[in-house]
């Protein structure tokens, strides 16, 4: 089968070893893990991550049910098929002359980017979008001589007013009424 | 009140239901042996080794159906135990695994007997804590337990170190655990049911596979009454040996590389296979390509990362096995199927499980024929790996679940001694044999001394033939009779049985095997017999590996057998 990129969102406890319960089962099955964002949600005993991998249908569904097995995981579920957006951030240190400082901060602003740090011959810039975007910003400043760059990996929510089924999840985890 | 960590765990273990622990004490877990005097519920049984502890649990979780406890020190305790939870995983067996660890300050500072056992221990147990304050031992012990014992049961382990056992705090014991992510699903999908009925209804030549799910589920009853409702022909996998009647006429034995020919025929030409709490494990469908091609399938399994995993499902069903049959025997029609059970009964009789035709020759399998017979088939049989296990499978019909233990999906040789040690402490009024062979039984033979000193009469049964038999038996077969690191030399196990202070005797002649089993019998207490086998006999029907199920190698003498019935041992 086809292997193409999936996108899945989880819903963990913010508790110690869970990336590594996590990960772990990414790696027995010889998955490399493309990106994986991790943060607090609005309840601080409970994270959310959102994991890229590439991998054929059958095999990633197969790990997302182990994955599911996993106590510290509340909720999983793949996000590739939904009507879904998502973002990465990125920091781009990039060389910048007095002759092309000038040049590289219009670029920035085509890509509706900011520079949040000066120095005397680099520029840091930051950039928010899908991983397209940041990957053809990034070719344009190749020229120009990248320094060092930092990426978040994607994080992903699906579209639409209602909430998700991990949104639900969250909700009987911490015993919340909506 | 406050109590110090050590005694919350007694107590919180007393209320779980545990009254015995297999464990060896060290430096870490001081604390706890130091009170467990205090608590004369819980009786522990010393080993000789961790690993033993971890079998004898896994023995006295899959003989009584309750959780098995071991335990270990911090380090090489902890480390000896992997085996035997890696074991228990692969088995679904229920077992809490408790270690110390180094004091908290120590604590990845590489100190004296220290280990990263959670970290160790993540891929082979169901989950696993490192307990941080001894105030949370109520709750972890309480969450334990019930991750151990519910849903697809399997092995948790509690890493607790040195000075939580020492620290006092309020002992608090909740009545109920709320884990969000973990809520095993009982109730069958109704649609997926109906459609599972409505196949079963339709089909012309059906084959339940019954696996382990069955026992763990207590279905036994439920699998009959549809069994017996729809006349459908049942084949068990090792581990669900026993949760079927194997002297029901509609019993297949064991289906998959040393299964039964006719039940590995009757599932190749079948047009429905339904499993019910199996895996699809390798050495049960053979080549998976190849499996049931005409079949569609329907598979119950209570995990759904099972469903799928291995084999093309057309019905899925999440659920407990108990609650979804009884649900399905209302839907099933009662049917006859006269033309499929015609057939099977001539893939019975055209390829019968047979045996040797040399008739003055000390087989294993008379060995176990005899077991069988001078117990009336009333005994747990708890077996090694290899051989041994197989014939123990093929020619002992199990006829209660609970009753064939044996290490299935890890396939552990060494497990048969302190396995059936657990076994007979969970279940003192059963009769249990260990059947060992003499490679296995060199792997776990210390734990002879714990039979002993806690008085707990295990009948051993070797199977001595001088190599490591089924690893031979691959070298004949497939690499050209070159026997490298098979040949077997084994010490006097008559003179070892015997330094331990269990009675003893070696078998040579067939015709000493019966009196020798019944001497064992009617002894109060252990006692081992060594049966000198038949050195080159071998397993038949074997599917070759990675060969389909429709591609079995029968005995060489089958077609002799099949023109005299002598030397035949049917299954049915």
């Amino acid at each position: 089968m086809a292997n193409s990129k999936r996108t899945l969102a989880a819903l963990v406890y913010n508790r110690p070893g869970v990336l590594n319960r996590v990960a772990s089962l990414f790696r027995r099955r010889g998955f490399n893990i493309e990106s994986i964002a991790v943060g607090r949600t609005d309840d601080p005993k409970l994270s959310r991550m959102t994991i890229v991998v590439i991998g054929d249908n059958a095999t990633v569904e197969q790990v997302r049910k182990q994955l599911d097995k996993i106590v510290d995981v509340v909720k999983i579920i793949d996000i590739t098929g939904d009507d879904m957006v998502s973002r990465e951030l990125a920091l781009v240190r990039v060389k910048a002359t007095t002759a092309t400082r000038a040049e590289i901060v219009q670029m920035v602003n085509i890509f509706r980017g900011a520079i949040i740090d000066v120095g005397s011959n680099t520029l840091v810039i930051e950039v928010t979008g899908d991983e397209d975007k940041i990957d053809s910003l990034l070719n344009l400043l190749r020229s120009y001589g990248i320094r060092e760059v930092a990426r978040t990996g994607r994080v992903a929510m699906t579209r639409g007013g209602t909430i998700g089924s991990i949104k639900a999840e969250e909700e009987a985890a911490t015993g919340r009424q909506r | 009140m406050k109590l110090s960590g050590a005694r919350m765990l007694c107590q919180a273990l007393i209320n779980e239901g545990v009254d015995v622990i297999f464990g060896f004490p060290g430096g870490s877990v001081l604390p706890l042996y130091d009170v467990l005097p205090e608590f004369q519920g819980l009786r522990h049984i010393l080993v000789r080794h961790e690993q033993g502890a971890a079998h004898a649990a896994d023995g006295y979780a899959r003989a009584t159906g309750k959780v098995g406890v071991c335990l270990a020190t911090s380090g090489p305790g902890a480390t000896n135990l992997v085996t035997g939870i890696a074991n228990a995983h692969l088995d679904s067996s229920p077992v809490v695994a408790i270690t110390g660890q180094v004091a908290r300050a120590f604590i990845g500072k590489d100190a004296f007997q220290e280990v990263d056992i959670t970290g160790i221990t993540l891929p082979i147990t169901k989950h696993n804590y490192l307990i941080m304050n001894a105030s949370d031992i109520g709750s972890v012990v309480k969450e334990a337990f019930h991750l151990a014992r519910t849903g697809r049961p399997g092995p948790v382990l509690l890493d607790i170190p040195r000075d939580v056992f020492v620290e006092e705090a309020e002992f608090n014991y909740p009545d109920k655990v709320e884990l969000t992510g973990y809520k095993p699903i009982h109730q069958g999908h109704p649609a997926q049911i109906k459609r599972a009925a409505e196949l079963i209804n339709s089909s012309e030549c059906p084959v339940i596979i019954a696996g382990r799910g069955i026992i763990i589920s207590d279905a036994c009853e439920q699998l009959r009454e549809l069994v017996e409702k729809s006349q459908i022909p049942v084949a068990t996998t090792l581990l669900g040996m026993g949760g079927f009647p194997g002297t029901h006429v509609l019993s297949l034995g064991m289906l998959g590389m040393h299964g039964t020919a006719y039940a590995n025929m009757a599932i190749q030409n079948s047009d429905l296979v339904i499993c019910l709490g199996s895996r699809f494990d390798d050495r049960a469908t053979g080549k998976v390509s190849a499996f049931a091609p005409a079949a569609k399938i329907v598979h119950v399994d209570i995990d759904a990362a099972e469903i799928g995993k291995n084999v093309r499902v057309d019905v899925p069903i999440v659920g407990d096995l108990k609650v979804v049959l009884q649900v399905l025997n209302t839907l099933v029609n009662s049917k006859s199927r006269p033309a499929w059970l015609e057939q099977i009964q001539k893939y019975q009789r055209e390829h019968p499980l047979c045996v040797s035709s040399e008739e003055d020759k000390l087989l294993p399998q008379h060995v176990i024929s005899q077991i069988y017979e001078l117990t009336g088939g009333d005994a747990t049989i708890v077996t090694g790996v290899g051989q041994n296990q197989m014939w123990c499978a093929q020619h002992f019909l199990y006829t209660r679940p609970k009753t064939l233990i044996s290490s299935g999906g890890l396939g552990t040789m060494g497990f048969e001694l302190p396995a059936a040690i657990g076994a007979k402490v969970g279940c003192p009024k059963e009769t249990v044999w260990c059947i060992a062979g003499d490679g296995g039984f060199q792997m776990t033979m210390q734990e002879l001394a714990t039979a002993v000193q806690d008085k707990v009469a295990v009948k051993i049964a070797i199977l001595n033939n001088g190599y490591l038999g089924m690893v031979r038996q691959w070298q004949e077969l497939f690499y050209d009779k070159r026997y490298v690191g098979t040949p077997l030399w084994s010490p006097d196990f008559v003179k070892i049985a015997e330094a331990y202070g269990i009675p003893a005797c070696r078998v040579k002649n067939k015709k000493d095997v019966s009196a020798a089993i019944t001497t064992a019998l009617s002894y109060d207490g252990s006692y081992l017999i060594d049966f000198m086998v038949e050195p080159e006999e071998n397993v038949y029907p074997m599917v070759p590996p990675g060969a389909s199920l429709a591609e079995l190698m029968e005995h060489p003498d089958a077609r002799r057998a099949n023109a005299s019935s002598t030397f035949t041992v049917s299954n049915v």
